[in-house]
């Protein structure tokens, strides 16, 4: 479960104080095992509401709450074990440049402390099912923008996250690809993880009844 | 391919190219060798001091004039009885021509005064009671004492230990300036992957253990390289300062190998300690 209590959002200044809130009076609930739609124009608050719900961002005010966990600044040796337990899909990738598409994917079981013989079959699996099987060894920067994106998606959920986050994950990908990626959020989704997913694309929406979270100016104005 | 995957598994931080295997190891390896330097000339200068106080400050020499040569034998039964003196023996005429020979030249003709040297059970003893003794029974008799020499030798080695100690404080400061500068290059350079393994659930221990491994290492080999480097110096070093501790030094065994075998370990341990703490401390602008 996530709950979000009168949260408020700030970037530092240039001038090392603290900026307008990005972010203001979020208050709403996402159910254990729901899956949401995050909406709203550009510069509405989208990728600041999932860097806090990933953990990559804390709360300047009001109470955060991840899978049952309070998240407190004073309290950030625990925030490790927390965020390995949520998936994420950034919308610009962040893969290692100089890590295989295979070591990326992996990434995440080793630093969960998984053994290199137990993390193989997995991550094999999840190359074989974004269709990149035979290309574990190949870098980053020798993959098409998409098979990019598509490694990102296998390293977000090789864990079997219990939250996933996508930021626009299909924006570099073909309408096949992007099918079998809500194929796959969707199938998550049914295992019991919580999935939010921002995007743009109204087509990809329309593929999968759920309800939304629509933001404006850093504010949620619709629910539901 | 497969070598290369496990390899870079194991830097999932990239540090092997971040943080360069020359640049480091060679900034260690100048400061182990200065490092070397400065402990060999402390413990030199210690084993220098304990010679000339051990040996010249007990030494003191008795000088008979040519007329009272006769004599040399009360002399020596007097200064024996006493109780300060350790051991009274006379010089051989031989040996004070030998001695003599650098300064005076083949002179057989010139009458060479009596020569006695002692050994004084303590060197902080007062040569000048036994000199009043002696004179009064042996006319003539002077007592020189190189004590005043010798507190200026000590003094100068004193200085000197000092001196190396204060380089050595010197050499582990910018050590330590030198490691954190090369850290802090490491994490501008991987500063994404630092944020990526961050989000992905990294702990602290883990990124800033990773800098630490990867730069004790590079620093522990830059020293092994310096203390190598070290060894043909210190011991040219050696031979030559041998006449100064009367040609008992011996190049090789001298060397002081327990310190250049701890150089790379304390190195090692220098550079893990400073990356650790460059590390958090640059961790703490990450939620």
């Amino acid at each position: 479960m996530v709950r979000f209590t009168a949260v408020g959002l700030r970037y530092p200044s240039p001038d090392g104080g603290m900026g307008p809130e990005a972010l203001a009076d979020l208050t709403f609930t996402l159910p254990e095992g729901s899956f949401t739609w995050l909406l709203g124009a550009s510069g509405a608050g989208k990728s600041s509401l999932l860097r806090l719900l990933h953990l990559a961002l804390l709360p300047t005010r009001g109470e955060l709450e991840v899978l049952g966990e309070r998240v407190r600044r004073e309290r950030r040796a625990a925030l490790p074990a927390l965020r390995r337990r949520i998936g994420v899909v950034f919308q610009d990738f962040r893969l290692l440049p100089y890590l295989s598409a295979f070591d990326n994917v992996a990434l995440p079981l080793r630093l969960a402390g998984r053994s290199e013989a137990s993390l193989r079959p997995d991550v094999t699996e999840m190359l074989r099912w974004v269709g990149l099987q035979g290309k574990e060894l190949a870098l980053p920067e020798q993959l098409s923008g998409g098979e990019q994106q598509r490694i990102a998606i296998a390293r977000a959920v090789v864990t079997r996250p219990a939250l996933l986050v996508a930021d626009e994950p299909t924006g570099n990908l073909d309408s096949h690809q992007a099918r079998r990626l809500l194929a796959l959020l969707t199938q998550m989704n049914r295992l019991g993880t919580t999935v939010v997913v921002a995007t743009h694309s109204e087509d990809l929406v329309a593929q999968f009844a759920a309800p939304a979270l629509v933001l404006d100016q850093g504010r949620v104005v619709q629910y539901g | 391919m497969a070598e290369r995957r496990s390899r870079y598994a194991r830097d999932p931080l990239g540090l092997r190219r971040a943080l360069s295997d020359r640049l480091l190891p060679g900034l260690v390896a100048a400061m182990a060798l200065l490092a070397a330097l400065a402990l060999a000339g402390t413990h030199g200068a210690a084993a220098l001091k304990e010679r000339w106080q051990q040996g010249a400050a007990a030494a003191v020499t008795v000088q008979i004039p040519p007329e009272q040569a006769g004599r040399m034998d009360q002399a020596l039964i007097l200064l024996r009885e006493m109780p300060e003196v350790a051991s009274a023996e006379a010089v051989s005429p031989d040996r004070m021509r030998e001695l003599l020979r650098p300064w005076l030249g083949e002179v057989p003709a010139l009458p060479l005064p009596s020569v006695l040297e002692l050994r004084l059970v303590n060197p902080a003893i007062d040569p000048e009671p036994i000199a009043r003794r002696l004179s009064e029974a042996v006319p003539g008799a002077e007592v020189e004492s190189h004590g005043i020499w010798v507190a200026r030798l000590a003094a100068l080695a004193r200085s000197v230990q000092g001196v190396a100690l204060a380089v050595l404080v010197l050499v582990v400061g910018v050590a330590v300036a030198v490691v954190a500068v090369a850290t802090r290059a490491g994490l501008a350079a991987r500063r994404q992957a630092i944020e990526i393994l961050h989000d992905l659930g990294a702990t602290q221990d883990y990124i800033a253990g990773r800098f630490a491994r990867r730069i004790g290492l590079l620093a522990a080999s830059g020293a092994l390289a310096g203390a190598a480097l070290a060894v043909p110096t210190l011991a040219a070093l050696s031979g030559v300062a041998a006449p100064l501790a009367g040609g008992m030094i011996q190049p090789w065994s001298s060397l002081p190998w327990l310190d250049l075998v701890l150089l790379p370990p304390v190195a090692g341990a220098i550079g893990w300690a400073t990356a650790q703490v460059s590390v958090r401390r640059w961790l703490r602008r990450l939620p």
